[in-house]
Parts: structure tokens; C-alpha cells; sequence
């Protein structure tokens, strides 16, 4: 008995110490704090991870040379697992701990979710990946990849066009992310007159096996899938493609446009077209980028590694141009002044959006995305 | 109609994916009452111990079938180990508790051991290698039903006959059957219950296991998640099948993988879903114990 007790304030003791030990990080002085939140641990850490780099590495050059109008500025980073309900938490999080403006978040559903917090906050938040078209309500939001307005008719024409097929089948997850780049490729088809929609469907994302949609594929006689979705959906699908000899071309969207798609679906993945962020080998400040960071973490950035780099570097640039982290300020610059980043010489339009970001097709080649000529 | 037959052996295929996990769930609720939400964890540790293996095999230039073979043991074992472990640490303290107990820790173990892999293996998705070479006797038929599916269905069936045999006439599975229908009872008649309930885990568990890698194989990916997903088809097949029942289990996931390949192939994939939990909900309306399960009567 007496015992049991002392085993019982022995616990207590220890978990009031972790509570204790918990809020002291993020209290100190006069920084500026630059939020990372995103995906990153789960399935789609891939997607996030880059982005922490990106930024660790724009903010590393600031503080090299002094910080900011004499402010050092300091990363706070937070995990949303590409989860809604986590999202709102981490947002929640990093205005507790005071951040000035906030890069991300990476998915779109998550995004969303966490945008209501963080404009009620005033805080500005800049994506390198959200590409969900109706974020663009809400003022205080930006990106640096194109969105999906721009994404579902460019899969819908390399289709159409450069592939030149007619008979097309559009299959989704029915996520906040697959599903209107989906319509949207639909809508496309229609007007274009110059295909038809043979099948139009959405799958259970997280299925076991995925024969049955494809078997309907088969019967509808597309020539050509597009798909809206993330990569573990895309490379089953691809899969019982093969298994099933079903001999045709499948065409999606930046979410499959990941190295982990070409290990997991291996031979299954060549000749796979993907939409990615435009391709920036031609430009000097991407490619300087891209070798930074292969001297600093000794291997090649992943996914909107540019992205992110863009928009570390427009958000503290229009920063120093404003001379505050006061949003309206902040915002005033961003519209009106150019920044060189790796995706190019970037302002936002009113709508947030980067003036100058579009999309590339790639195709899988020898195990690798290339761009399509 | 050869719409038709593809899509029955895309029923089929999925039914025995779903089977071969349910067997393990329908046989522990069979004998000692629970539902060990945990069991599609152990799945998903025998997909990645079987991954590990033959991964490494591999490497050294194994043959196939003997990647195949050493990398199954291998994973029944050490699955077998963490069912064993996880009954004696979390079920076995719980079994005077009421009902609802060991569920709860069910569930924790299942939640554990999920953080548990993402911790010490990684979150991401990992290529499986496929186990299952493409026969050459089935290319004329493999636009509908694959090798590495023939191989999945066979092994369904082999392991529901095993089983069902493993219970009618053994030694051991009259001492299950003993077990599950009175334990005091058993005890009394000197049946060691605790060991009877261990083996019924460890058998279970290799089931698991060996399903783990061969639905691995086939789908070609795994990750940490995937236990959780397959459980609760696999729950969901058992009690259409009637809970407790071996053949039940293999049956209620025919059902369940027919029904969601017929509503994609003939209506819509979005409506996949819908239409096999509302079967489910008719099929409990009219046979509450399920398909093939015996109405519970109250001991008193």
C-alpha cells in the first residue's frame, strides 16, 4: 500500500517534469520566426522533408550575414502528418510559440484546414505545394507552385495533344487534392471536343487491390488514364496495370511525381507521365540551390525542394523590403516587388498565387523523371 | 461475360486477401471471446520481417523458392513470438477483467505496435520484391487472374482446410474447442488452458504472417499502415462470416471481396464501400451471428 503510493507521486513527479521541461523553447528574445509545417513523418514525409532543408538553408545564408535589419531569424518547425485534424493543432502550435509568417503547409487538405487559424492570427503563410484552387480565399495565403487550375488542364492537353489520344478515363482518390484536379481535367476533355471521357470514377484510397477498377479501365477501351491522386494509390494502380497487360499510358499529377513512386512501383513505373513543378535546370539560382544543398546534407534535394526555396526567399526578402513581420506590409511587397528565386523572377498576384509558375510533363525513364521534350 | 469472369476473380482475389488475414481473427474469437484488434499488427510485422529476409537473401543470391521458404518461416516465427508475447502481456493479466478490458488493450497493443515499426523501421512506403514469379503456364490467363492471385487463393483455401482439420481431430484442437466452450470446465478436466490459448495464438499469428508476405508480394508495397487497414476489412469479413467460425471467416470475405469488385465493375468504385458495409447491415439484420455463425447461447 505504502508503497503503491510512493510509486504513484514517483509518476507524478516525472510527468510534471515533462510538462515543465516542454514550453521553454521558442520563448527567447528578438528573432524572427520563420514556421516550417507540413507532412513531415507518415506516408507522404517525402513530400514535406524537402522543405524543412530548403528553408534551413535560405535562413542559414539571412543569419550569415546578420539576419534581418539586424534580427537573426529562427526556424520553428512542426509536423502536420498531411492530416486535417493534426493541421489544425500545428497551426494552433506555431502561433502559440509566436511565428512571424509560415511556410506551408504541404498538402491541400491540410492546408486548408489549418488557414482559418492562422487568418485569424494575421499570420501569412506561403505553400511550396498546396495546390487546391479555393485556398486562394483567403488573403493571407501564397504559393509558389502554380495551382491546380493551371495542373488539371496541362495533364488534360499532354493527353489530348502531345500523346494525342481520344478515348480517355479519369479515375481519382475523391481527396480534397485528387479529386477536383480530376474534374478539372474532365472539364478540359469536354470543351476541348477534341476526346471523350470513356470512364470517370473515384477509388478507395488505401485499398488492398485495385484489379476491379482496372479490369473497368480495360472495358471502357481508354487509351489513357489520368489520375488524380497521391503516389501509394498511383503505384498500385500502375502495378495490376502490368500484372493485368493492360498496355495503357498513364498520365498524373505532382503527387505522383516522387522518387518513391519509381521505387515502389519499379518496372511497373516506366514510361509513367507525371505534371510536376515546372523544370529549373536552366536556372543558375536553382541550380545553385541544388548544389548547396548536396555540399550541406550530401545528397539531392527531394520534391518542391524550389518551391520551398522560393518561397523561403520571397517571404524574407519582402520581410527586409518592409522593414516589419507586419502583414499588410509584408503582403504590400510581395505583390508589388520581383525576387530572384530559383523558380524564376517571381512577384504574387491577388490571388497569391506566383505570376510565372507553371507546370512541366515528365516521363519515367530508366528509373528516373525526365522532362518531356 | 469475360467482364464478368474478371471481375469474379478480382472478387475472388480480394476475398482471399482478406480471408487469409480473417482466419487468425475468427479463430481467437472462437476460443477465448476476443477481438485481438492487434492481429493485423502482426500481419504487418510479418510482412516486414519477410521484406528484411528476403531482402538480404537476396543480396547473398539465394534461389527463389528458397528466399521464399526461409523468409516465410522466418516471418511465422518471429510473429509467432510477438502474438505469444503481446497475449501474455496484454490479454492474459486481463482475463478476469470484464469484456470490454481487453479490448481496450487490444486496441493500445494494436496503436503500439504501429508506432512501434514506424519508429524502428521507417514511415515510408518500401518496395516488397515480388516473391511470386509470373508462371508460364498462366500467361494465356493473365490478363484475369495472375500468378501471385492463384497462389493467394490456393493458400487460402489449403490454410481454412488445415485449420478446420487442426480443430475436428487433433489433440490440441479439442482442447481449443474444450476451451472455448467452458474454460472452467477445461481446467477442471486438466486441459492447460493458458497453453492452449498461447498455441492458439501462435498459430494465428504464423497464419498472419505467412499472408503477410504473400499479400506483400502481391500488392508490392508495404508500410507501417497497412495492418491497420487489412484488420478491419479482415474484422469486417470475419463477422459477415460469423465470428468464431473458420469456413464462416473465408466465406464473409468471398462475400465482401465479390461484392466490392461487383459494385465497381457494374456501378461505380465510389460506391465500393457503401455497398459492402450495407450488405453487412442486411446480413446482420437477418442472420445476427453472421453467415455460417451459431446463435450464442447464454451459459448460466
Amino acid at each position: 500500500m505504502h508503497f503503491g503510493l510512493k510509486k504513484k507521486l514517483f509518476t507524478a513527479a516525472v510527468a510534471l517534469g515533462f510538462a515543465l521541461a516542454m514550453p521553454v523553447a521558442g520563448m527567447a528574445g528578438d528573432t524572427i520566426k520563420l514556421g516550417v509545417a507540413g507532412a513531415h513523418s507518415g506516408d507522404l514525409a517525402s513530400y514535406g522533408l524537402p522543405t524543412i532543408k530548403a528553408a534551413e538553408l535560405v535562413v542559414a545564408k539571412y543569419n550569415a550575414k546578420g539576419g534581418i535589419n539586424g534580427k537573426k531569424v529562427e526556424l520553428l518547425i512542426e509536423d502536420d502528418v498531411c492530416s486535417p485534424e493534426v493541421a489544425t493543432n500545428t497551426a494552433t502550435k506555431l502561433i502559440t510559440d509566436g511565428v512571424d509568417v509560415v511556410i506551408g503547409h504541404i498538402c491541400s487538405g491540410a492546408t486548408k484546414a489549418a488557414m482559418p487559424i492562422y487568418k485569424s492570427a494575421n499570420i501569412l503563410v506561403m505553400s511550396p505545394s498546396a495546390t487546391s484552387d479555393d485556398l486562394t480565399e483567403y488573403p493571407n495565403f501564397f504559393r509558389t507552385i502554380a495551382p491546380n487550375a493551371a495542373q488539371a488542364p496541362a495533364m488534360a492537353d499532354f493527353a489530348m495533344n502531345d500523346l494525342g489520344f481520344t478515348k480517355i478515363a479519369i479515375i481519382h482518390d475523391k481527396g480534397d487534392y485528387g479529386k477536383p484536379l480530376a474534374e478539372g481535367a474532365k472539364k478540359r476533355v469536354e470543351e476541348s471536343g477534341k476526346a471523350e471521357v470513356v470512364l470517370f470514377e473515384g477509388i478507395t484510397p488505401k485499398g488492398m487491390d485495385y484489379s476491379a477498377i482496372v479490369q473497368k479501365i480495360k472495358r471502357s477501351g481508354a487509351e489513357v488514364v489520368i489520375f488524380g491522386g497521391y503516389h501509394p494509390e498511383a503505384s498500385k494502380i500502375v502495378t495490376i496495370m502490368k500484372k493485368k497487360r493492360l498496355k495503357v499510358k498513364f498520365v498524373s499529377d505532382d503527387g505522383v511525381k516522387d522518387d518513391t513512386f519509381i521505387k515502389v512501383a519499379g518496372a511497373a513505373a516506366e514510361g509513367v507521365y507525371a505534371a510536376g513543378p515546372q523544370d529549373n535546370s536552366s536556372s543558375t539560382m536553382a541550380s545553385a540551390a541544388k548544389a548547396e544543398h548536396k555540399k550541406v546534407y550530401k545528397k539531392d534535394p527531394g520534391a518542391f525542394f524550389d518551391g520551398a526555396y522560393s518561397a523561403a526567399t520571397a517571404l524574407l526578402n519582402a520581410i527586409e523590403k518592409a522593414g516589419s513581420t507586419d502583414m499588410a506590409a509584408v503582403i504590400k511587397v510581395l505583390h508589388s516587388e520581383d525576387v530572384e528565386t530559383p523558380i524564376g523572377m517571381i512577384h504574387f498576384d491577388e490571388k497569391g498565387d506566383a505570376v510565372g509558375a507553371r507546370y512541366s510533363m515528365y516521363v519515367v525513364k530508366d528509373g528516373q523523371y525526365v522532362v518531356v521534350q | 461475360m469475360d467482364y464478368f469472369i474478371e471481375l469474379l476473380f478480382s472478387g475472388l482475389t480480394k476475398g482471399s486477401i482478406y480471408g487469409l488475414i480473417a482466419l487468425g481473427y475468427t479463430m481467437v474469437y472462437g476460443i477465448i471471446g476476443l477481438i485481438n484488434f492487434a492481429h493485423g499488427e502482426i500481419y504487418m510485422i510479418g510482412a516486414f520481417t519477410s521484406f528484411i529476409v528476403a531482402t538480404v537473401l537476396s543480396i547473398y543470391g539465394f534461389p527463389l523458392l528458397a528466399i521464399i521458404v526461409i523468409a516465410g518461416v522466418a516471418a511465422a516465427v518471429w510473429s509467432s513470438a510477438y502474438g505469444y508475447t503481446v497475449e501474455k502481456v496484454a490479454y492474459r493479466p486481463l482475463r478476469h477483467a470484464p469484456r470490454l478490458s481487453p479490448l481496450i488493450s487490444a486496441i493500445g497493443m494494436s496503436i503500439f505496435l504501429q508506432n512501434y515499426v514506424l519508429l524502428a523501421q521507417t514511415s515510408d512506403f518500401l518496395p516488397f520484391p515480388a516473391l511470386i514469379p509470373e508462371f508460364d503456364f498462366m500467361e494465356p490467363v493473365a490478363h484475369i487472374v495472375g500468378s501471385s492471385d492463384l497462389v493467394i487463393l490456393i493458400t487460402t483455401a489449403v490454410s481454412m482446410l488445415a485449420l478446420t482439420f487442426l480443430i475436428k481431430f487433433t489433440k490440441i484442437g479439442k482442447a481449443m474447442r474444450a476451451t472455448a466452450q467452458d474454460r472452467t470446465m477445461a481446467v477442471l478436466v486438466g486441459i492447460n488452458v493458458d497453453r492452449v490459448i498461447s498455441a492458439t495464438f501462435i498459430i494465428g499469428s504464423a497464419l498472419a504472417a505467412i499472408g503477410g508476405m504473400l499479400i506483400a508480394s502481391h500488392i508490392g508495397q508495404i508500410n507501417f499502415y497497412i495492418g491497420f487497414l487489412a484488420g478491419i476489412k479482415a474484422f469486417t469479413a470475419a463477422v459477415l462470416g460469423g465470428i468464431g467460425s473458420i469456413p464462416g471467416a473465408v466465406l464473409g470475405s468471398m462475400v465482401l471481396g465479390l461484392t466490392e469488385a461487383f459494385a465497381t465493375g457494374y456501378v461505380s468504385s465510389d460506391y465500393e464501400d457503401v455497398f459492402a458495409f450495407s450488405l453487412l447491415v442486411l446480413i446482420l439484420i437477418f442472420k445476427p451471428s453472421g453467415l455460417l455463425g451459431k446463435a450464442e447461447t447464454k451459459k448460466v
